[in-house]
């Protein structure tokens, strides 16, 4: 029962849907024109060859007429020439306009993906957005393409043959009709349980999909914890899950579809016995009955295509729904429109009453004020999970705060263009992600108009200078899928120099230099007080250094401030910032004073 | 099929070809690839009897397509010609019976076909997977990620067109095909070589536009995986993109890779349009010699009107197959394409492997020796680890100190066996890790990496990983002793928090205090981690600390650290340098040593 109703209430949006998808065609209507009208001259070809051939039996071939049977040949074959002209046109045009929806459909896809937030891609799965943007997009392509080009010929080309068939012998042509109803009847029926199961063979591949991504993902879990017998029987399941939808399919198509042309051959059946009582009776020429038989194959082919098409389109609506999911995604933070460029001179943030929680969950920042001067250095401090990360992220506005606001030199940043924000902050994120290109291009990621020498500066300010040379090719090495063939203090040190290429006037370094080795991190740590120097920076830090030279300590415990001030103030006033320094100082300074006696 | 005859009977045939074609393709221009079809026919074979009867039906397919018509024949011959109305009515029943009889076929070929079809499909991409988790590290190093799985997902699907549908249809079409031809000749000879004559003019347009075909599509299929590996990585960097502010290049970026696929496609399609007209055409061609011919024989009376009436309908039957096997040659073309990449990577050798005859690891004591090891990723990339000997008693723990890219990663993943020595050996309680079973091996090995990758799944599933049977009481203690009890219970559903893509509803430190529980709870014997405690907050860290001290006891452990205050109180702390153990020793003789450690060592604390 409850699947009835979803396939009722699913058909009516269904073609809301399609209306949608078709809508993309409408840039390319030339195209889509010229389409139309060679469909209509095809149509007009095919029907005036039947005509040929009966002239030909009857006149040609009956009463001995060499020199009109040879006309009517020639005939017939300029009319093919013709038709295949058209038919070049037609199938080129509508190629052309449906590869131009796809495209549009994938750029589309690729902007709305880059620009959601971070609240929408804490939930995306990459997998499930690939097969959207790959496998949907291209059945939407058939939609637009040959599937509904093709349904808008079949109806127009049964309706004109029909009306052919009627023309030239009343009985004989509703005889031909009588099983037209039922032929579409029995589409549609086929279509309608055929079109949630195939959106469930879809889901299913994108979770098999999904699996194998995570698998190869994480294939040195999978080795070090030789989980790889665990992990093919979880593969196994659902490998067979998607076998026994895609079985049952099959099956389904099995029953359908030589059933459709059983009902079409009888038909003819009829028609031939029927049409051949008339010819007896003199009623019918032969050649008349040859043009029928042609035509009921003519009309036959297209509302069988009917039946077939019917559940490529409607497994297309689910594969529109799923790509039009996506690009209707409201994003959770939107820019005014006409939002002006922020302009950035002091590099003054101020956090006022900021609150802020992930979706649904329970507050992850409740009620955080704090004010950064220009060119101080604010440090973060707190247990894990206390929310120091939620609180740099809200500056380049990755997420809106739930309650409260933030504004840089006095203006919310709510209320200026989002690159204008972004382009001046500079951030190297918990995770350094580097893309499959070469180590110049992700370091002038976010300026790629930078020149060499700018390049090489920021490279050496990050110490990753010495190391990109001593590579084969220098600043050509590829880096690999994710960066992959770079040591972790490497990558981190040229997501360093991608931040600071860009100049920007606010910098945020989140646990910027945890994975280098002591002596890099040195080195780092020298570069970064020096590019520290004249922005406003806050750090996530564990770093003893920074809390020193930090203008503002800010503890945070569950979401909250729960202290602020300089190193020495904290001591004093903050239980928790004393354990927080102790528990990371006492080795080290104990040791520290034994080297200095 | 009907009766349908003169013009093209299947009005929809040449576009239902287009799409057909569409999926046509052809890499390395090699049409037909034995090894690869040997490879694949193996999955077919425990399907023989399936396949069989699918072949008996297709079979009387052909022969009932064969025989309607001839039965069009006599009837327009012996019954309305000679207006006998008794025998039309039993020759239309007997027609109506042949038709039902194809529905039957039909439907038991079609059915059986999609069946086995499906099943191999599942067939080889369990091997696929299967076969993937048996490649070693090495494999996955230089593989991106989105290809392969697109090996696994797309091009196994290629396969099966040609290996369930396509052979049937291959022979099915072949024995109609030759049934026609000597129909044809049987009936009437001289007419029957008439309209032989168009056939080399569409063997060779067949033959020029699959040439060109491959060509047009290898392209299509490339262009498309240049779409996939863009987009990809934009989701993959999508918070860098926008963190940099980098949206509107990445999309110029793409939406040239995307034109490239579009216009590929597009020219690719453009053949296609070139070729179908031109063969019904042809087909047209030889429709208008059997009428032209035949009608003035039928006019001479050396010809029936029945016999031309079947002709013209043979004409058009004829031309179904011969469309349908030059349609199947674009389909083997992706087949063998597709089959090629899976059976290439069917075949890629593990680069580590089980040696034949592999003894089982016994519980291991914990010794681990090196041996003059020396180590390269690749033959062709410089030596990362040289001479390396290091003797580690049960037990012990040993930290590894070093600049980054000195080789401490390398060590470790040497003592899994995730990748072989170049020279030397790797032995644990003195055996060669290169004779025993891996997974055995890697049981007892616990590795906490850099990169803390979990699963998405549930926090359970994720600490569970390597021990899948473990009890929930079992996982909350591991989560406990790595201090990630505290944070996970705070969650609203605890343990059954769900791990959303990357992991971003974890912090870097709680997804470090996950991966640490993980391994905890298989209860290791030898422990590697690497950095695993670097980027968990000071007080965490603190815990973490208390927490390993009580796991490494009675373990042998390697630490590759950064902070060397972690690994004061280690057994034996080598510094490793290019490659190399430049010193090694406890902590107070490195520091009297005065060398590369002091120096460390003071650097990182004079803070």
């Amino acid at each position: 029962m409850k699947s009835i109703n979803q396939n009722q209430t699913a058909g009516s949006s269904q073609s809301v849907i399609v209306m949608r998808c078709l809508g993309y065609l409408r840039p390319h209507w030339k195209l889509v024109t010229g389409v139309y009208i060679t469909m209509v001259l095809i149509d007009l070809i095919a029907m005036v060859s039947p005509q040929v051939i009966r002239w030909t039996i009857d006149q040609g071939i009956g009463a001995d007429n060499t020199p009109l049977l040879t006309l009517a040949v020639v005939g017939l074959l300029a009319l093919v020439l013709l038709k295949g002209t058209l038919t070049y046109f037609e199938g080129m045009w509508t190629e052309v306009a449906s590869q131009n929806v796809a495209y549009d459909l994938r750029n589309d896809l690729q902007r709305k993906i880059t620009e959601l937030s971070f609240s929408f891609h804490d939930k995306a799965e990459a997998g499930d957005l690939l097969s959207r943007a790959i496998q949907d997009v291209e059945r939407i392509r058939f939609l637009t393409g040959r599937a509904i080009f093709r349904v808008i010929e079949s109806i127009f080309l049964m309706i004109i043959t029909a009306g052919m068939m009627i023309w030239m012998n009343p009985q004989l042509g509703l005889l031909a009709m009588i099983c037209m109803p039922l032929l579409i009847l029995r589409s549609i029926s086929f279509g309608r349980v055929f079109r949630p199961l195939s959106l469930k063979i879809q889901k299913q591949l994108s979770v098999l999909t999904t699996r194998v991504e995570q698998n190869l993902r994480g294939v040195r879990v999978v080795k070090t914890f030789a989980q790889e017998d665990a992990e093919i029987k979880r593969f196994n399941l659902e490998n067979q899950k998607w076998y026994d939808l895609s079985a049952l399919s099959a099956k389904m198509q099995a029953n359908n579809i030589p059933l459709l042309n059983l009902i079409a051959d009888i038909s003819s059946v009829a028609i031939l016995m029927y049409g051949g009582t008339l010819v007896i009776n003199h009623a019918l020429t032969l050649g008349e009955l040859v043009a029928f038989t042609t035509y009921v194959a003519q009309i036959v082919t297209p509302v069988r295509y009917l039946g077939m098409v019917l559940p490529a389109i409607t497994m297309a609506a689910a594969s529109a729904e799923r790509v039009f999911e996506i690009l209707d995604t409201v994003p959770m933070l939107t820019e005014k429109p006409d939002a002006p460029a922020l302009k950035l001179e002091q590099g003054e943030v101020r956090f006022e009453k900021v609150s802020f929680a992930y979706g649904r969950q329970t507050g992850v920042l409740k009620d955080i004020s704090f004010a950064a001067e220009p060119r101080q250095v604010i440090a973060l401090l707190g247990p894990t999970g206390s929310g120091k990360t939620s609180v740099v992220n809200l500056i380049p506005r990755f997420y809106d705060p739930t309650a409260g606001r933030i504004t840089i030199d006095g203006t919310d940043i709510r209320l200026v263009s989002l690159n204008s924000l972004r382009s001046q902050i500079g951030m190297v994120l918990q995770e350094t992600t580097l893309f499959a290109a070469s180590i110049r291009e992700n370091i002038m990621f976010g300026k790629p108009e930078a020149t060499q020498s700018e390049l090489e500066s920021a490279a050496r300010d990050a110490q990753a200078h010495e190391f990109i040379m001593q590579m084969p090719e220098g600043y050509e090495t590829e880096v690999g899928e994710r960066g992959r063939t770079l040591s972790g203090g490497q990558k981190q040190r040229l997501a360093i120099a991608r931040a600071l290429l860009t100049n920007p006037r606010i910098l945020i370094l989140d646990d910027a230099t945890s994975s280098v080795d002591s002596e890099t991190e040195h080195l780092i740590q020298l570069a970064l007080e020096r590019v520290m120097h004249g922005r406003t920076t806050f750090v996530i830090a564990h770093r003893l250094s920074t809390v020193h030279s930090a203008d503002l300590i800010l503890v945070l415990d569950k979401g909250r401030i729960v202290a602020r001030g300089k190193h020495a103030e904290l001591l004093e006033s903050s239980p928790l910032y004393v354990s927080i320094y102790h528990q990371q100082l006492k080795p080290g300074t104990s040791r520290l004073l034994t080297v200095k006696s | 099929m009907g009766f349908g005859i003169g013009v093209s009977s299947s009005g929809m045939g040449p576009r239902n070809a287009m799409e057909s074609f569409a999926e046509g393709d052809g890499k390395k221009g090699a049409i037909y690839n034995p090894h690869v079809m040997r490879r694949m026919l193996v999955y077919l074979r425990p399907y023989t009897y399936m396949m069989a009867i699918a072949f008996v039906a297709m079979l009387a397919d052909s022969i009932l397509t064969l025989l309607t018509p001839y039965l069009l024949k006599i009837t327009v011959d012996n019954y309305i010609i000679q207006g006998d109305q008794t025998g039309l009515l039993w020759i239309s029943l007997w027609t109506a019976a042949a038709f039902g009889g194809q529905y039957i076929a039909n439907r038991t070929q079609q059915y059986l076909l999609s069946l086995v079809g499906l099943r191999m499909l599942a067939n080889i991409r369990r091997d696929l997977f299967y076969h993937l988790q048996e490649l070693s590290l090495s494999y996955h190093d230089t593989h991106i990620v989105g290809v392969t799985v697109s090996r696994v997902i797309n091009d196994v699907a290629t396969i099966n067109d040609l290996l369930s549908q396509g052979i049937i249809t291959l022979i099915g079409d072949t024995f109609v095909l030759v049934g026609i031809i000597v129909v044809m000749l049987v009936m009437n000879l001289s007419l029957a070589l008439l309209t032989f004559t168009v056939l080399p003019l569409m063997l060779f347009v067949t033959i020029w536009f699959a040439r060109r075909a491959r060509v047009a599509f290898r392209e299509t299929r490339t262009s498309v995986a240049r779409v996939v590996g863009g987009l990809a990585e934009d989701i993959a960097g999508v918070r860098v993109i926008q963190a940099f502010g980098q949206e509107e290049s990445t999309q110029v970026n793409f939406s040239a890779i995307n034109e490239v696929n579009r216009s590929a496609n597009i020219s690719a399609m453009s053949l296609s349009f070139i070729f179908l007209p031109a063969i019904e055409f042809l087909g047209i061609l030889a429709t208008a010699i059997v009428l032209w011919f035949g009608g003035r024989s039928v006019s001479m009376g050396t010809v029936t009107l029945g016999v031309l009436v079947a002709f013209l309908s043979y004409v058009t039957r004829f031309f179904d197959p011969v469309q349908e096997l030059s349609r199947m040659f674009t389909t083997l073309q992706a087949a063998m394409a597709g089959g090629e990449q899976v059976v290439n990577l069917l075949d890629t050798v593990p680069q580590v492997l089980d040696q034949p005859g592999a003894i089982e690891m016994p519980t291991v004591e914990g010794r681990v020796k090196f041996e003059h090891v020396s180590f390269r990723y690749r033959p062709d990339l410089p030596e990362v680890l040289h001479d390396i000997c290091l003797d580690i008693q049960p037990g012990q723990t040993v930290a590894l100190v070093g600049p980054t890219g000195a080789g401490k990663t390398s060590i470790g993943n040497l003592i899994a066996r995730f990748y072989d020595v170049s020279e030397g050996s790797v032995r644990i309680d003195g055996v060669d890790v290169r004779i025993v079973n891996q997974r055995q091996l890697h049981r007892q090995i616990g590795l906490v990496p850099q990169d803390s990758f979990l699963f998405s799944g549930t926090l359970a599933d994720n600490i569970r990983f390597g021990n899948p049977e473990a009890s929930d009481e079992a996982v909350e203690m591991a989560a406990q002793l790595a201090n990630a009890h505290e944070f996970i219970s705070a969650k609203p559903e605890g343990y059954k928090t769900r791990i959303q893509e990357g992991a971003s509803n974890l912090s870097v430190g709680q997804r470090q205090l996950v991966c640490i529980a993980r391994a905890i709870l298989t209860d290791p014997r030898i422990l590697v981690l690497d950095e695993a405690t670097s980027n968990v907050d000071s007080l965490t860290e603190s815990l973490i600390q208390d927490a390993l001290k009580q796991l490494l006891h009675g373990r042998t452990a390697v630490v590759i650290a950064h902070r060397l205050s972690t690994i004061r109180n280690a057994d034996l702390i080598c510094v490793v340098q290019d490659g190399q153990i430049v010193e090694q020793g406890k902590h107070e003789e490195l520091m009297t040593l005065e060398g590369v450690y002091f120096t460390l060592y003071q650097r990182q604390f004079a803070e």
